[in-house]
């Protein structure tokens, strides 16, 4: 275990002696970041209060750089450990200067006074989080994408060997999610500190993490990389959604789409199709789309919102076989829109299809 | 900025020793008998001077204003740790009934030593106003468990002191004594009658008391960004508030032993400092509060024993009038 800087053995967390999640074994190691996911309420904010030791552990042990934190006293946790917490404070006439120095307190003597290398070194967290200018002002008359970042900056600035962050890019607009999120990542590779935080993004949770954490019911559903975790079909079953889809690939979510038989039948390709999809789909009018090749964009979302897809593999002419099918579908379809300019001889018979359906004269 | 900040600070250290050093003076000087700055400079430093003037001085005077002193200052510092505990600007040993609650312990154990024919030493008087002080404070403790609404913790604070209050009025109202009387003006909060041997033991626990809040600067001052960011500064959360809490029940105990309830100084002050100083940095507003907490309580015995003299107002009459406006004035202004 030695080459982990924080692991877990058999760690149970809960409120009040009640276990909430059991048995969770974390390994992560220096410079990486580890993100916990899971609907709302799942029980990622206790494993996260559990190991900062705002909760008191239920079972097993957390140990951070070979060390239990059960034995470590309270300064020592202040050193190797870092927050970045959900709760809004709003401390009386403070600046964000003086919010980021309470980061330096525990490596001040009794009177918690600043030395002129602690002051430099407040001065280069807040640099490196690009809040410099705020020094002087009110920490509570900042903007909530300011305020994190100011956060960040104590954190930072307290040198810390593992960060925690619970929800640190809530609240914030897509800007400041891409700001923190980047200031946090650079951090990580010239610091080389560890990160664990939580994130409802999970868009950015695949783009930024080395490892993640499902946490669903009772125990940890699936830990690994990212790679192994976001594929459309977990994510789906993890947040048990039932409206609407999650595209992996794309990190983007979809609507449920209409449903009944196919009102309207899309000819469409290369991303033509997809402001037709989303239109169709915001009036709530059932459709069909086809021919998409498997590698078109606008397959994918096709794939989300149509009642119904006809596919071709990717690279190859379109077959017979799918051909007879789409127009099957478009000739039991009250109206067909064609969102094809351009036809090469990859999708020949899609061009077949709107002249087909340019005589019966339901093309619009 | 830095520069500025720290003019501002020196600048309102200054501001509050020279209202005090006045108010010192003009303490000395009011009351029946004037005396001129020369005579009072003589009987203090030189200890000459005519011998009703010297006594009046020395046996009256002097321990009152030393009382005053130390006990103001005491009762803001009180206020300032109780604030701190419940991130609460209005919070103070007054409104959470603490006052009142040792007031009524302590006129439970004077009746019950002068019923034996004993009269009650200082020491007697601060245990009993202390664990009066902490029955209110655990009851304050376990209401702020229940209830997070900060106007509804105060609301049951104010009824705590409310009911402490009419058990005193009641034992006191029964009880027959003729030193009673006393016991009356007591309960009314005063500092006449201080002897300088209340004023000794009052130095004794309140200077050692606001050395340890002093000491307590750096836990208090990561506190403020909320416990559990304290907690990962390091500050053992637990530790931590039970010394808070004791040493803010210290303080206010104290000052009800020898003064009986204050009203007001306790939340009036440490808003009055901030606002002064522009920060809530305890390592200022520690020692601002109590030279603030001196100054005001000077300004309002003054005028409690000269304004109507010789009839004495009550000192918490006084305090309210000045202190109430402030206090309303912080509560609309948050509201905002």
């Amino acid at each position: 275990m030695s080459e982990y800087f924080v692991y877990t053995d058999k760690m149970t967390v809960g409120y009040n002696g009640v276990p909430l999640i059991k048995d969770i074994e974390i390994r992560l190691k220096k410079g990486e970041i580890l993100t916990l996911i899971g609907p709302n309420g799942a029980g990622k904010s206790t494993i996260l209060k559990s190991i900062t030791r705002q909760l008191s552990l239920i079972a097993g042990t957390v140990y951070i750089d070979q060390k239990s934190i059960k034995e470590m006293t309270e300064k020592d946790t202040a050193k190797k450990m870092a927050v970045v917490l959900t709760e809004r404070i709003r401390p009386e006439l403070m600046t964000c200067e003086d919010v980021v120095n309470t980061g330096r307190y525990p490596y001040t003597g009794r009177l918690g006074i600043l030395s002129e290398e602690d002051h430099q070194k407040v001065r280069e967290a807040m640099k490196l989080v690009h809040a410099s200018e705020l020094a002087d002002c009110d920490f509570s008359a900042i903007s909530d994408g300011q305020r994190q970042r100011v956060l960040l900056a104590r954190a930072i600035c307290q040198e810390p060997e593992i960060i925690i962050l619970d929800e640190p890019t809530s609240f914030l607009d897509i800007r400041h999610k891409l700001e923190l999120l980047t200031i946090l990542k650079d951090m990580v590779s010239k610091k080389n500190v560890a990160v664990i935080m939580s994130l409802h993004e999970l868009d950015l949770a695949q783009k930024i993490s080395d490892q993640v954490i499902c946490v669903h019911g009772s125990a940890i559903e699936r830990y690994g990389e990212p790679e192994d975790i976001f594929t459309s079909e977990y994510i789906k079953k993890l947040y048990g959604v039932t409206k609407g889809s999650y595209n992996a690939d794309f990190g983007c979510l979809e609507l449920e789409p209409p449903s009944g038989t196919p009102e309207v039948f899309v000819i469409a390709g290369n991303g033509s199709g997809i402001p037709v999809f989303r239109k169709l789909q915001r009036k709530g009018i059932p459709f069909a789309a086809g021919v998409l090749h498997e590698n078109d964009v606008d397959c994918q979302v096709a794939k989300a919102l149509a009642a119904e897809v006809v596919t071709e593999k990717a690279f190859c002419e379109i077959s017979t076989e799918a051909y007879e099918k789409a127009r099957k579908i478009m000739n039991s379809c009250k109206k067909v829109i064609c969102c094809v300019q351009e036809y090469g001889p990859m999708n020949e018979r899609n061009r077949l299809l709107e002249k087909e359906a340019r005589e019966n004269g339901n093309c619009v | 900025m830095k520069k500025k900040a720290q003019i501002r600070y020196t600048v309102s250290f200054l501001i509050l020793a020279v209202l005090l050093l006045l108010l010192f003076i003009w303490n000395i000087n009011a009351g029946s008998v004037h005396l001129s700055v020369k005579e009072i400079f003589d009987i203090i430093v030189k200890k000459t001077g005519e011998q009703t003037a010297y006594n009046i001085v020395w046996q009256i005077r002097l321990p009152r204003i030393l009382a005053a002193i130390l006990l103001g200052g005491a009762l803001s510092v009180s206020g300032f740790l109780l604030q701190t505990f419940f991130g609460n600007p209005i919070a103070g040993p007054f409104v959470l009934g603490i006052s009142s609650g040792a007031k009524l312990v302590v006129s439970l154990v004077m009746i019950f030593l002068l019923s034996k024919g004993i009269a009650s030493s200082s020491a007697v008087m601060i245990l009993a106003a202390f664990a009066g002080a902490m029955i209110s404070m655990g009851f304050i403790l376990l209401v702020s468990r229940k209830v997070k609404r900060m106007s509804m913790l105060v609301i049951c604070g104010v009824m705590i002191g409310y009911i402490c209050s009419a058990i005193t009025d009641f034992v006191v109202t029964f009880a027959d004594d003729s030193n009673i009387v006393n016991l009356h003006n007591w309960s009314m909060g005063s500092f006449s009658g201080t002897s300088w041997g209340n004023v000794q033991v009052c130095t004794v626990v309140v200077l050692i008391s606001l050395v340890l809040a002093f000491l307590m600067s750096k836990p208090i001052s990561a506190y403020q960004l909320g416990e559990n960011y304290a907690q990962n500064m390091g500050v053992n959360i637990k530790a931590f508030r039970v010394s808070l809490i004791l040493l803010s029940s210290i303080l206010s105990a104290t000052v009800t032993a020898f003064a009986g309830p204050i009203s007001f100084v306790g939340i009036a002050v440490p808003h009055l400092i901030k606002s002064l100083m522009k920060t809530a940095k305890p390592i200022l507003v520690i020692p601002g509060c109590f030279l603030g907490g001196a100054v005001f309580c000077l300004f309002c015995d003054l005028i409690a024993r000269t304004v109507f003299a010789p009839t004495e107002l009550s000192i918490s009459s006084v305090t309210a009038v000045f202190g109430a406006p402030i206090v309303i004035y912080m509560m609309v202004r948050k509201q905002r």
